[in-house]
């Protein structure tokens, strides 16, 4: 495309079997304790399999 | 539903539902903000429109909501803030533990009551495995040996279980020795180490009882813990003021210290106190947020001050699942504080608040009602965040926040809202830069 560059492309709507597992961090817990920010949190679920080369 | 914003002269639309970050040209922006079109080409136009309506066709703009029910009867307990000591060695000017004892006896957590609520977590965990432990105050430190104790009973009965343990802890530094700072390296997964930046606006909020600054007493104890941290997580954290609304400063001060993984939060008080930040002081902070976005992209490209900015991180790509943003921070339900004699809040946000207690470690049994009246806010039931581009990222807000400021656990407070927006901006700026 000439007028637009996608940086990402997430599919944020597309519910998963993993979706909900619940075993990703409160997001209270990191740091904020005041705030609730959820978008700079990791999903554990990628991170298995990121961490498992696949 | 679509943002369509500037960074300066760099122009994005954001796609809320699909997640979807494109970098856009002025015409594009132009077109989706319905702006006038009559200075271009009338063919550049057309081309252009096309292109946006292939990203529609793609499911890359404006993509629909998916048909999602939310699981309100799951009440399982996956993390605890566990309120060792209700006392603290600092009086810092916006507490709002009020010194420490939120409002009522300075007390600490005895080696049973903490044994117990370890054991409250890991009964009502379900099937979860990893379970979390923040080691809060007042500070910490004060009941160190409680701590300890703490930490090997949990990690013994998580072995007996079949279940893992991240611990955090957070601590003003002061009694944050050579010892201190050994044991938390190996123990904890995560240490928030309270920072406000340079060392006039540490010490004009951050005072010893006897009203003397604290940043002498804790800066060579964070700077040895940095020392010896590697690249484990930890977070230098700080409160900004109206007192000092060039924060930018502060961050850049604590990289500066040698500190990589630093966050700094907008304080959170009533508008008739003297550090309250007020609605008239937005445009100074989206500015200092903006000059901060720009600094930050500049030092990570430099191996010597590349740092890390708490809300400037945004995994777009690799983020929390539909259902996580729909309910944050899980307070109430997935989320819990215990005080030093063992009564259960919602977070602790709400310790003190006794119509908010849900029961005591030693009951063995909570106010499921009041648990499910949190398990049940979401997105779903705020209704000025329907319409909000920025919703899957804060989910609503901090429920502490929106009760304390308007009664009412599905009205956010909107300066928070608004700060938010901004941040979540300059982190989309931040990412495209790094991943262009």
């Amino acid at each position: 495309m000439k007028h637009v560059k996608t940086i990402a492309k997430p599919e944020l709507n597309k519910i998963t079997e993993h979706s909900g597992c619940g075993e990703c961090r409160s997001s209270c817990q990191s740091a904020c304790k005041t705030s609730c920010t959820v978008g700079n949190q990791v999903c554990e679920q990628r991170v298995l399999v990121r961490n498992s080369g696949k | 539903m679509i943002h369509a914003f500037n960074f300066k002269d760099d122009y994005f639309v954001y796609d809320v539902e699909s997640g979807s970050l494109h970098e856009i040209d002025k015409l594009i922006f132009d077109i989706l903000k319905n702006n006038d079109l009559a200075n271009y080409d009338k063919k550049e136009v057309e081309e252009a429109k096309a292109e946006i309506e292939t990203l529609k066709a793609n499911g890359l703009l404006d993509a629909p909501a998916p048909e999602y029910k939310m699981d309100e009867k799951r009440l399982d307990v996956k993390a605890l803030c566990l309120h060792v000591c209700h006392d603290c060695n600092l009086r810092c000017g916006y507490c709002f533990a009020k010194e420490g004892t939120y409002s009522g006896a300075r007390e600490m957590m005895s080696l049973e009551t903490a044994k117990k609520a370890m054991d409250f977590l890991i009964d009502n965990s379900a099937d979860r495995k990893i379970l979390e432990v923040d080691f809060f105050g007042g500070e910490p430190l004060m009941n160190f040996d409680v701590l300890k104790k703490t930490v090997e009973y949990a990690k013994q009965r998580a072995k007996e279980k079949g279940k893992f343990f991240k611990f955090t802890t957070t601590t003003n530094g002061v009694l944050l020795n050579k010892e201190a700072s050994e044991y938390l390296n190996d123990e904890m997964d995560n240490v928030v180490l309270s920072l406000d930046g340079r060392k006039e606006v540490n010490d004009s909020v951050r005072k010893t009882p006897n009203g003397k600054g604290s940043f002498d007493l804790i800066i060579d104890n964070f700077k040895y813990f940095r020392s010896i941290r590697g690249d484990k997580s930890y977070f230098v954290r700080g409160t900004f003021t109206s007192k000092n609304l060039d924060f930018s400063k502060d961050v850049l001060f604590m990289n500066d210290l040698g500190f990589d993984q630093i966050s700094i939060e907008p304080v959170v008080l009533s508008d008739d106190h003297p550090l309250a930040i007020h609605e008239k002081d937005m445009p100074k902070i989206f500015e200092e947020y903006e000059n901060l976005a720009e600094e930050y992209v500049k030092r990570r490209k430099d191996p010597e001050k590349w740092f890390s900015f708490f809300h400037f991180v945004l995994h777009l790509n690799d983020g929390p699942c539909y259902k996580k943003r729909l309910v944050g921070c899980g307070a109430g339900s997935e989320y819990l504080a215990v005080a030093p004699n063992g009564d259960v809040y919602p977070c602790h946000q709400f310790v003190g608040q006794t119509k908010f207690k849900l029961g005591n470690v030693f009951d063995g049994k909570l106010n499921d009602e009041l648990r499910h009246t949190f398990a049940k806010t979401s997105l779903f039931t705020k209704d000025e965040c329907q319409n909000c581009w920025a919703k899957y990222h804060c989910s609503g807000g901090c429920n502490a926040n929106s009760v304390n400021f308007n009664g009412d656990m599905n009205k956010p407070y909107k300066p928070a809202c608004e700060m938010m927006k901004k941040r979540l901006e300059c982190s989309m700026y931040v990412f495209a830069k790094e991943n262009n």
